[in-house]
């Protein structure tokens, strides 16, 4: 050893190694583990909470596209309007002759009440109580022009329109406490009992058929009443078409008071119950940026607190070496680590949520990238955020006064 | 000026008309005027009661303050001159602090408390470690270098924290109430093992309270309400 010792400016300048800022910064968590586990708590809840939520949004808009998809949105619905002034609402008795000659038009099935009749398991069933089910005389055709499918059984079929035989809706099977048709069911319909054949799985594009007992319209003539009207039209067309054709729905159908019917689009619906969705999903993110906060919060405390305990520990590296710059830089890094353990705990607890709920409800499991990416970096700011402040502490302790302590 | 101070060859550290006042109401004069040389290789105690100014005198050899006035030159460096950042790289490479409490981190083995004595100085963990063997086996503790910090007692953390002292070779180690808080049969062996180091070469500054362990250093500097009162050096 020699006086010889370098002049000011060729001293060689204090460096941590970057794997070792990685280590310096992660003592504190080892040090303190349920602390630390706690602090990243909130910004676990938070980022599991946007997590799932995305997940759960994407999850359940990938089956509505795939159930749209399945069910075409090239189908309209007619019906009469039933606003005020405007009578008992009934489709002029041709009109589903008239929109067959609608050029793209491909499918007409029309469903027509048949108001006097009610449907009960047996006879011996008081007339009151009709588990508020309704009959319907429909089409032959309704079921692939809903893309409906059978739970059990068969659909009606033109091969014997009069004799006396009737498909449940999903719903009305269920209060009718039929399950199954593996006897064979009649069930009292009008003054006549008539063989259950099939039983339907929920319509998506038409639910208050599910509440309904379908029977032909022969034999709704033959049994129960004879002048039969439409009351709702299905329409099936081309695709492309589906605009010019409702256009001139409402003129076709009812030609003197165009006015008095009524064409939707029943996918809309199903479209509409996803935007409210979105809505819900909006809310429950800002639920989640709320958690956030609150755990950024609590991470910036526990620093606030770790810094005075540490005292000695920001001394003593000043004394072997450490400048501000490596203090806050240590200390910046602990929040950083603590608010991406959160992050990372938070995008598997929401993943975990997603999958599960997903699983239950029949979907497929999504979970988007930007979910992911964008959580891990919510966290991170949060934590670089909080950890600023706390940094900023550690690095102004006088190196003095924190040997002296204890 | 700073050639007088430099001019005593292997000069390790040299203050000259050094104050240090702390501001307040009133101010402190925790240092008044003192001049003091350190040749390389040296063993040197400052002795005095407490709050005679003996931490403000080691924490400003140590270039962690600055004196209010006066010379403070380490490692042939004028330490006014140099910004923190350059005296945070003189403390990482040419001094070895102990303290009173030790100062270990809990979370990590002995080996690797050694280890940090070198870790601003941006040398990767494997060769800081394996310094730090070498410097664990200089203070006779290669047997406990896997052990937890936490699982030592006060005498074996105190020479963890001498082993990280001495690992970069500095050029002086500066030792505050190194036996403050220990038992004096342990304190005795500390003292021990800093008078055989410094027969290996290292120049080291022992401070204490306790005149009679002062007793044991081969040259003794007398402080008292900031001056330097007395600088004893025994004859052999
Ligand atoms: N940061 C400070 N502010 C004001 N006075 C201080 C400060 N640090 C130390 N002192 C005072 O300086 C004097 C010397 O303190 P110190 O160097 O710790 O003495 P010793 O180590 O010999 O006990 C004491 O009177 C002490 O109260
Ligand atoms: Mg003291």
């Amino acid at each position: 050893m020699t006086v010889e010792a370098p002049a000011g400016d060729t001293i060689a300048p204090s460096r941590l190694a970057p794997a070792d800022m990685i280590r310096a910064a992660g003592i504190g968590l080892r040090t303190r583990r349920l602390r630390s586990v706690l602090s990243a708590l909130g910004i676990m809840i938070g980022v599991g909470a946007m997590v799932a939520v995305l997940g759960l949004s994407e999850s359940s808009k990938s089956d509505l596209l795939a159930q749209l998809d399945q069910l075409g949105t090239n189908m309209l619905q007619v019906r009469a309007s039933t606003g005020i002034g405007l009578g008992p609402g009934e489709l002029p008795g041709d009109a589903p002759a008239m929109i067959t000659r609608i050029a793209p038009v491909e499918a007409v099935a029309a469903v027509a009440d048949v108001g006097s009749a009610r449907v009960y398991r047996s006879d011996y069933v008081p007339s009151g109580q009709t588990s508020g089910l309704n009959v319907r005389a429909v089409d032959t055709n309704l079921l692939s022009t809903l893309q409906g499918s059978m739970a059990d059984g068969v659909f009606l079929d033109q091969a014997s329109p009069e004799y006396p035989v009737v498909v449940l809706g999903s719903v009305a099977a269920d209060r009718l406490g039929i399950r199954s048709l593996d006897t064979a069911i009649s069930v009292w319909l009008g003054d006549e009992w008539f063989a259950v054949v099939g039983i339907l799985e929920s319509l998506d594009l038409s639910p208050d058929l599910d509440r309904a007992a379908l029977v032909t319209v022969g034999a709704a003539e033959t049994y129960l009443e004879s002048d039969l009207v439409p009351s709702t039209i299905y329409v099936r067309m081309d695709p492309s078409s589906i605009d010019d054709v409702r256009n001139v729905m409402a003129a076709t159908v009812n030609p003197e008071n165009p006015d008095q019917v009524e064409v939707t689009r029943p996918s809309d619906a199903l479209e509409a119950r996803e935007a409210a969705e979105s809505a819900l999903t909006n809310l429950f993110l800002g639920l989640g940026a709320v958690a956030l906060l609150v755990g950024g919060v609590g991470i910036a405390n526990v620093m606030v607190i770790s810094v005075l305990e540490r005292r000695g520990e920001i001394g003593l590296r000043r004394a072997l070496g450490a400048t501000r710059r490596h203090i806050s830089v240590q200390f910046l890094g602990e929040s950083l680590l603590l608010s991406t353990i959160g992050g990372i705990g938070g995008v598997l607890m929401g993943a975990a949520v997603t999958a599960a709920y997903a699983t239950y409800r029949g979907w497929e499991v999504l979970v988007p990238a930007v979910a992911i990416v964008g959580g891990i970096a919510a966290a991170l700011v949060i934590g670089a955020v909080a950890g600023l402040y706390p940094a900023m502490r550690a690095a102004r302790v006088s190196p003095t006064e924190a040997l002296r302590t204890l | 000026m700073t050639a007088s101070i430099i001019a005593p060859q292997r000069l390790a550290l040299g203050l000259s008309g050094v104050t240090k006042t702390y501001d307040g109401t009133p101010p402190v004069r925790a240092l008044v005027d003192v001049d003091l040389s350190i040749a390389d290789g040296e063993l040197v105690t400052i002795v005095g009661p407490s709050g005679s100014g003996k931490s403000t005198l080691l924490h400003i050899m140590g270039t962690l303050d600055r004196a209010t006035s006066g010379t403070v030159t380490v490692a042939g460096v004028d330490v006014a001159t140099q910004p923190d950042k350059n005296l945070a790289a003189i403390r990482s490479r040419h001094i070895g602090f102990v303290f009173q409490q030790f100062f270990l981190l809990a979370g990590e083995t002995a080996l690797d408390n050694v280890a940090d004595g070198l870790l601003y100085t941006g040398m990767p963990l494997s060769h800081r470690r394996e310094h730090a063997r070498a410097s664990l086996d200089r203070v006779g503790l290669a047997h406990r270098s896997s052990h937890m910090a936490t699982k030592l007692s006060g005498g074996e953390r105190q020479r963890v924290a001498i082993a990280r002292a001495l690992i970069g070779s500095p050029s002086i180690v500066l030792a505050d109430e190194p036996t403050g808080n220990l038992d004096s049969k342990t304190g005795a062996a500390i003292v021990d093992l800093l008078l055989s180091l410094n027969a290996d070469g290292t120049t080291i500054v022992v401070i204490t309270h306790d005149r009679e362990l002062a007793q044991r250093f081969p040259r003794q500097v007398s402080i008292l309400d900031g001056r330097i009162e007395s600088d004893v050096a025994d004859s052999g």
